[in-house]
């Protein structure tokens, strides 16, 4: 019924190869509406947050900061600043533990909380926004700090900016993972937030038409968007099969249009831009109201859980504490996850903060997830092939990564692999086939880092042996000119000995001498002009150029993970 | 709070090899019921024989190999080459060779390849194959189907024959074994008999031979079930079956006389219980899903070719290890296409 367009058009949707039906275990968490947590006794701010270049600290210890004043901030392109979630005061910027994979502590700003919650000085908010050109809300929205809030915590700004016109913008309400259910929460608790937000997307991005995909099993979020469309907009609530990884930013085009984000290639490439419902959100705070993104929704689950359900929680909240609010632990939990169980990972304890892409802590007992049984070896059966979303042939993958054959694991797409799971979860051998992916693709991208590396090195000796034999030849021909001048200053006082040149045929040696070094220098000139006689600092310039550049590169191939499932 | 870490996905695993084996072994049990109806005591004297020594001869290796002892034994695998190959050999076999053909099936085909899982070829096949080229008189001895049988031997003298090769009085080897449907049709044919005068004979049933018909009817019915319980896919049996009709319906068609119905080939020998039970072997078949069509098909078109022109009355066991040779390679060219990928353009 939803699936039906106002305008009477029904739309057709496509299917993805593969996929999982798994126990959604969302009643867990749905157990009301979302719970505003508590003022904690400490925020604790990372300054890597987001895809990018990490932002720096603009506050000292001992500063007071108000809420929603910056603290921190990059020039780099592809950068998010930071916040102050609350007032306070500025106790601490050093290294603590942050929500990566790694386990690796990162630099983080220290916040003790003064209890009075005052703000700072706003924004103006821009109430009419459509009558305000993109770049000005793209600036808002950049300055904001919004990061895709799906889990891939891509700078919005930098996503709305695609050079290309869009035809379609999608706006992912797709909550595939099990258990995890903040979007649906958002959606149904203030649909109207998130549709300005759309609005706003759409008016940014002048898309076509906008298409508002949300899985069928959330039917009461799928009323609430729906019943706030205008009729005189472009605007969809399209309910989507439910099936794992719908949410997954390429299933989730394919689904929507039928058609495939081109391998190592952008969605804006077939005019299409995804952003998650509660970036939308945030992005409707920031333009309607100046607020930066300083909380966010943050589902707390799991039968280790003790009150399970939603809470608004400002960027910073410890975990632990935030789960202290939901009750505290119960049944003796040996895990806990950031994110959903297919995709999330295992947090060592549950003293890191929650950043801006954070969506869910699941704290599930032994009985409820089990441990996987130790590996065994594989029966090559088939069934990790037939549930990959990405068609890829996972057994061959895991093959060739155990083998340490990275060029093979290339062959066969690895970089194409979504690291959704799904293939681990099928197997009935319980090999940890993710992990072998990841391990491959780590092991490529630093094979990469080290060929360039040496390339580079092996480029730097070619134009200094390059740049030496140029000095050399101009030596020479200067040796050789002042010679000339000597042998031309006392006119036929000496004559010439026998054997000795004469000057024809000296003059003739140095033309020829000189030939051939401003050939060479023109042979040289061909390769990279003005490297040498750099003075420190053009040399630091040039680094800094570089660096960015490389840093654009980066942010450029992990944009299109975007928008995790 | 302090918590252990692992790696994503933590869900609970719904499949496990020894359930995946175990369906297998259960699927198999219909039609090894009947065969023991059908062909009395050597069939489960075989079946027991078999699974203890392929049992015994893995836990040597696995000790030999500073492995432990125990999983491998728990993951059912050699307990199923271990049916399948008691199951494809004669009643009447002598028990040491019973033992010789899983001693080479686990040490030789799998576990000096790495164990399971690494085995190119598979491994009851690989025994069956030879002990067919090494003792082709008792690999061809089968005893007629109970239905059709004289004498039917109790359980004492099939011991007595298995284990001691004794024969009970007044009895000759010849007496007691007959032919297997397909052999008799091929001698037959040889003799430029005409089919519908060879079906004249009591022999005969609906499609195959008596009972062997039957045996394959509750092998089908195994295989039919694990394919609804995915078990196994359908590409594997269905094509091989349908290469296999296909050739038989051909030369059927040009002449009636000289080459046998389509279902009589897929009652007769090992046809049924091929498709549906050895070449689904997932280790040594081909994994994607083109190829697997591939891989089905041209293992039923061997086995018609191999049954009307070969020097064997039966196929099953050559063709699928032809094609077990060919598996890789079948792979290598059906790789599917990847998303993002050519076909479905974007832009």
């Amino acid at each position: 019924m939803y699936v039906e367009a106002k305008r009477g058009k029904s739309r057709e949707l496509w299917t993805f190869h593969g996929g999982l039906h798994l126990p959604e275990n969302k009643t867990i968490s749905l157990t009301g509406p979302v719970r505003q947590a508590d003022l904690p006794t400490r925020l604790v701010l990372p300054l890597h947050q987001h895809i990018g270049t990490p932002a720096q600290s603009l506050v000292k210890v001992g500063q007071r900061v108000l809420k929603g004043e910056k603290i921190a901030d990059s020039t780099a392109p592809v950068t998010a600043p930071l916040h102050a979630p609350t007032s306070g005061t500025v106790i601490e910027i050093g290294n603590h533990p942050i929500p990566h994979p790694s386990g690796l502590p990162g630099l983080c700003i220290v916040i003790e909380p003064d209890g009075r919650d005052e703000w700072g000085e706003l924004p103006q908010p821009i109430d009419d926004y459509r009558s305000a050109d993109a770049a000005t809300l793209r600036s808002r929205i950049r300055e904001a700090g919004i990061v895709g809030m799906g889990g891939a915590t891509f700078p919005s700004a930098v996503k709305l900016n695609p050079g290309k016109p869009i035809k379609t913008l999608i706006i992912n309400g797709a909550e595939c993972e099990p258990y995890i259910t903040c979007d649906d929460r958002l959606m149904q608790d203030e649909p109207e937030r998130v549709m300005e937000g759309v609005r706003i997307l759409q008016h940014i991005l002048q898309s076509e038409e906008c298409l508002i995909a949300i899985e069928d099993n959330k039917s009461e979020a799928i009323l609430a968007m729906h019943n706030l469309v205008r009729d005189d907009e472009p605007i969809e609530v399209i309910r989507i099969p439910t099936i794992y990884p719908s949410g997954g930013e390429k299933q989730l085009i394919r689904i929507l249009t039928g058609r495939e984000v081109p391998s190592s290639g952008l969605p804006a490439q077939l005019g299409v831009i995804c952003h998650n419902v509660a970036t939308a959100a945030a992005i409707a705070d920031a333009v309607l109201e100046g607020k930066p993104l300083i909380s966010r929704l943050v589902t707390l689950t799991g039968e280790g859980i003790r009150e399970p359900g939603n809470f608004k929680a400002l960027i910073g909240t410890l975990a632990g504490d935030l789960i202290e609010q939901a009750g505290g632990y119960q049944n003796h939990p040996e895990q806990l996850i950031l994110g959903g169980p297919m995709m999330g990972f295992d947090l060592s304890s549950d003293t890191i903060p929650i950043t801006k892409g954070a969506n869910c802590l699941l704290c599930p007992t032994l009985e409820e997830l089990p441990r996987p049984e130790p590996a065994q070896a594989c029966i090559r059966c088939g069934r990790c092939a037939d549930v990959c979303p990405a068609h890829l042939l996972p057994q061959q993958l895991y093959w060739y990564s155990r083998a340490k054959d990275l060029e093979k694991t290339q062959d066969y797409n690895l970089f194409d692999c979504i690291e959704c799971g799904c293939c681990s979860h099928v197997c009935p051998s319980h090999i940890p086939l993710v992990q072998y992916y990841r391990y491959a693709k780590h092991e490529s991208w630093a094979q990469e880092q080290e060929r360039r590396e040496s390339e580079h090195a092996k480029q730097r000796h070619d134009d200094r042996i390059a740049r030496l034999e140029r000095l050399e030849a101009a030596r020479k021909a200067r040796l050789r000119k002042k010679k000339e001048a000597l042998d031309k200053k006392p006119p036929a006082t000496k004559k010439p000995k026998p054997g000795a040149p004469d000057k024809e045929s000296k003059q003739a040696a140095i033309e020829a001498a000189m030939k051939r070094a401003a050939e060479k220098k023109a042979k040289q000139q061909a390769q990279p002009k003005n490297i040498e006689n750099l003075t420190p600092a053009q040399q630091a310039k040039i680094d800094a150029v570089e660096q960015r550049r490389k840093n654009a590169k980066e942010t450029a191939a992990t944009s299109e993970t975007e928008q995790q499932p | 709070m302090e918590f252990q870490t692992h790696s994503s996905p933590h869900t609970s695993r719904p499949n496990r090899v020894d359930r995946v084996m175990l369906q297998v072994i259960m699927a198999l049990i219909p039609g090894t019921a009947a065969m023991i109806f059908y062909f009395g005591w050597g069939v489960l004297l075989n079946v027991i024989l078999a699974v203890g020594a392929a049992v015994g001869f893995e836990a040597l290796v696995m000790k030999l190999r500073g492995r432990p002892v125990l999983p491998p034994l728990f993951d059912l695998s050699a307990a199923l080459t271990a049916l399948l190959f008691a199951i494809a050999v004669p009643p009447l076999l002598p028990w040491w060779m019973v033992v010789l053909g899983m001693a080479f099936a686990i040490i030789m085909v799998k576990q000096m390849y790495g164990g399971l899982g690494y085995n190119p070829f598979n491994p009851a096949m690989a025994a069956y194959v030879l002990l067919l080229i090494s003792y082709p008189i008792e690999m061809t001895s089968w005893l007629p189907p109970m239905l059709l049988a004289e004498h039917s031997l109790g359980l004492g003298e099939v011991l007595s024959i298995k284990f001691v090769g004794t024969l009970p009085q007044g009895l000759t080897m010849d007496a007691i074994t007959m032919a297997t449907p397909l052999d008799e049709m091929r001698t037959q044919l040889d003799l430029n008999q005409m089919i519908s005068e060879i079906r004249t004979s009591p022999l005969w049933g609906d499609f195959g031979g008596q009972g062997w018909e039957w045996v394959g009817n509750w092998f089908l019915m195994g295989g039919i079930w694990m394919v609804y319980k995915r078990t196994i896919t359908w590409q594997i049996p269905l094509s091989f079956l349908g290469g296999l009709v296909g050739m038989a319906t051909l030369f059927w068609l040009f002449d009636p006389e000289s080459f046998p119905f389509p279902l009589f080939h897929v009652f007769s020998g090992g046809a049924i219980l091929g498709a549906f039970f050895i070449a689904t072997d997932p280790v040594t078949a081909s994994t994607t899903r083109v190829g697997q069509l591939i891989y089905g098909a041209a293992i039923g078109i061997l086995v018609y070719i191999i049954r009307t022109w070969g020097g064997y009355p039966d196929a099953v066991a050559f063709a699928v290890l032809l094609m077990n040779m060919a598996a890789p390679t079948i792979d290598y060219y059906t790789r599917p296409r990847v998303y993002g990928h050519g076909g479905v353009k974007g832009g």
